[in-house]
């Protein structure tokens, strides 16, 4: 017993100054991810001419031009189309997702195994191999660069993973809970209300922060479903490319507002981004 | 699970009280589902219709069914199979290179450290950041040829104005997308090495097992659920990049760097081919079929085990 202890506390402190060079190390290498986006904010910040060096400037006076720039050139219509496509689809993945969770987890259906292989076989079928109809039935139906064709498929790309993760977090409520609800005589839709949904609020937050970071991201369907008058943030900052030419500085300033909301809402979901991620299969 | 389908009753009711409760369980499910088949199945089979037709986008009323021609003249098309074979380098590329950097970081990572929650912050970030604001990023403050970060710090080592995205499409568009995906691996793997035992790691110390056996023989054995459920979900993400060629090299030089989903694109909406764009479509999906089946029976083993 006596080696053994000793044994340990000398792994321990054989252990120690190789802990301080890993220590280092992972700080380095933080800090090397993270420079592009470091610099694209610093570049956001200077007059073009310090921009475009040769030797890249460190020291400059900072200026919000570029922004101004950005916000003059038609940025706002197009954080609004992001912002509208955003927020109902989420809603909707929430109203479609909540109860599909419910008869997944809590009262399951017959077969739940396939249900739940089904919806994650949505998410796998690649998008390149219904983009063709779906712009064809679009154009037929007058929906091309309509802001709600848009919703109904950024709904669709989000159910499976809301399904999924729901499920996670239903499954994680103590059955006592729920037997609880039952001998009260409560009836299925309160007794959901009443004991269920504030114990799944935290989950439900969660779910829908991981929906808005995949929904304010995607491209495909924006760029090829959408132009002028629907388009979302990702199409601003691709047109913003061949309409403005080459400004390092101004396109800095737009990449780091339209990427901005999506990195903010994910530091702070750091927590539950591993879930979200991994579909709920991970906690 | 098991738990949870305890508490409900069906032995004592009656076959209607059955059948009803039955439609108030499957009731919830309904939406969903009907949503989902419409969305995603319809416009499929509508794709599997369109790849035997002859069809041009802009010009109505020339569909003309041709039978397996599209298949036909898709295969023997040169620039379709360098497509298919760019699809799978830079997907086995991005999510291998990616993997090894995240099990690095994650193990680096799940340490007691000064400031562990700002490095894990900063990791992360480049999964997060908009996927055509990181290809632009690397595309102009990193790789470009005069005032690029990189050709400025390889300057002295004689790098010169090297063109990276023009000279090495392939490797310019993987180093994007390995930048994007190793906070996606770390953050996968890390869960797998947080939930690992402390007891058989100390026991396993104790024993006198050096970190570096430790964590071959006790810790990669762990963490191969883990590792292998990051790599298929990774993997169909990355199969259908789309942002990063589109914005970086547009799939060239010519056709260079041109995977299915930019291939398909082209096809489709530049070249208005419906017909050949849908076969190339139905191509893809058999092909994410046989490898979304493995990672479907995984990620439920995964589920097994998170609820043992």
């Amino acid at each position: 017993m006596a080696t053994a202890v000793g044994t340990a506390a000398q792994f321990r402190h054989r252990r120690h100054p190789g802990g301080t060079v890993a220590t280092i190390a992972t700080w380095v290498i933080g800090f090397l991810f993270f420079f592009p986006v470091l610099w694209m904010v610093v570049t956001a910040f200077k007059q073009e001419v310090d921009a475009s060096t040769d030797t890249p400037k460190i020291f400059f006076t900072p200026t919000l031009d570029q922004f101004r720039g950005v916000f003059d050139s038609g940025f706002w219509p197009y954080v609004g189309n992001s912002m509208f496509a955003v927020v109902v689809s989420t809603i909707l993945v929430l109203v479609l997702a909540v109860p599909a969770a419910y008869a997944v987890s809590i009262r399951p259906v017959e077969k739940t195994q396939d249900v739940l292989f089904f919806f994650i076989s949505t998410k796998m079928l690649p998008v390149v191999a219904v983009i063709v109809p779906l712009y064809v039935i679009a154009q037929r139906i007058g929906m091309l660069d309509n802001i709600w064709f848009l919703v109904i498929l950024f709904t669709s790309m989000n159910l499976p993973i809301a399904v999924w993760m729901l499920r996670s977090f239903m499954v994680e409520v103590p059955g006592e809970v729920l037997e609880a609800a039952e001998v009260d005589g409560a009836g299925m839709f309160a007794s959901f209300r009443e004991v269920l949904l504030p114990m799944l609020a935290p989950g439900i937050a969660a779910t829908a922060l991981i929906c808005v970071i995949f929904a304010w991201n995607e491209f495909f369907f924006s760029f090829i479903l959408t132009a002028a008058r629907a388009g979302t943030v990702p199409v601003f900052l691709v047109g913003f490319i061949t309409s403005e030419g080459l400004f390092f500085a101004q396109l800095s300033a737009a990449a780091t507002m339209a990427a901005l909301p999506v990195v903010i809402a994910g530091w702070v979901a750091q927590k539950q981004l591993v879930r979200g991620l991994s579909m709920g299969a991970i906690k | 699970m098991a738990t949870l389908t305890a508490p409900t009753r069906v032995a004592t009711e009656d076959k209607k009280a059955r059948r009803s409760e039955g439609w108030s369980r499957r009731g919830p499910l309904l939406p969903a589902l009907v949503f989902a088949i419409i969305v995603t199945q319809l416009p499929f089979l509508l794709t599997l219709w369109y790849s035997l037709q002859s069809w041009n986008l802009v010009r109505p009323g020339s569909e003309q069914f041709v039978g397996l021609q599209n298949y036909a003249d898709i295969f023997s098309d040169s620039t379709f199979r360098s497509a298919a074979w760019h699809t799978i380098l830079i997907t086995g590329a991005c999510v291998g290179i990616a993997m090894l950097l995240g099990i690095g970081l994650a193990v680096l990572l799940d340490r007691e450290f000064v400031g562990r929650s700002v490095v894990r912050t900063l990791l992360i970030t480049p999964f997060l950041i908009m996927p055509v604001a990181g290809a632009l990023l690397w595309k102009y403050m990193m790789l470009d040829p005069i005032y690029g970060i990189i050709n400025w710090v390889l300057g002295p080592l004689g790098a010169g104005e090297t063109d990276w995205v023009s000279q090495f499409p392939l490797s310019a568009i993987v180093v994007a997308l390995v930048w994007q995906w190793t906070p996606f691996m770390m953050l996968l793997v890390l869960a797998g090495l947080q939930a690992q035992p402390k007891e058989v790691l100390e026991a396993a110390q104790v024993d006198g097992a050096t970190g570096i056996r430790t964590f071959v023989f006790v810790t990669l054995p762990h963490l191969r659920r883990y590792i292998e459920l990051a790599v298929l979900l990774g993997a169909i993400y990355v199969v259908n990049t789309f942002d990063q060629i589109y914005m970086l090299t547009q799939g060239g030089p010519g056709t260079a760097s041109a995977n299915l989903p930019f291939y398909i694109y082209q096809r489709a909406f530049l070249g208005f081919d419906v017909g050949q764009a849908a076969a190339m479509g139905v191509v893809v999906v058999v092909g994410t079929i046989i490898v979304s089946t493995l990672a479907l029976r995984l990620i439920f083993k995964s589920f097994d085990i998170e609820e043992a």
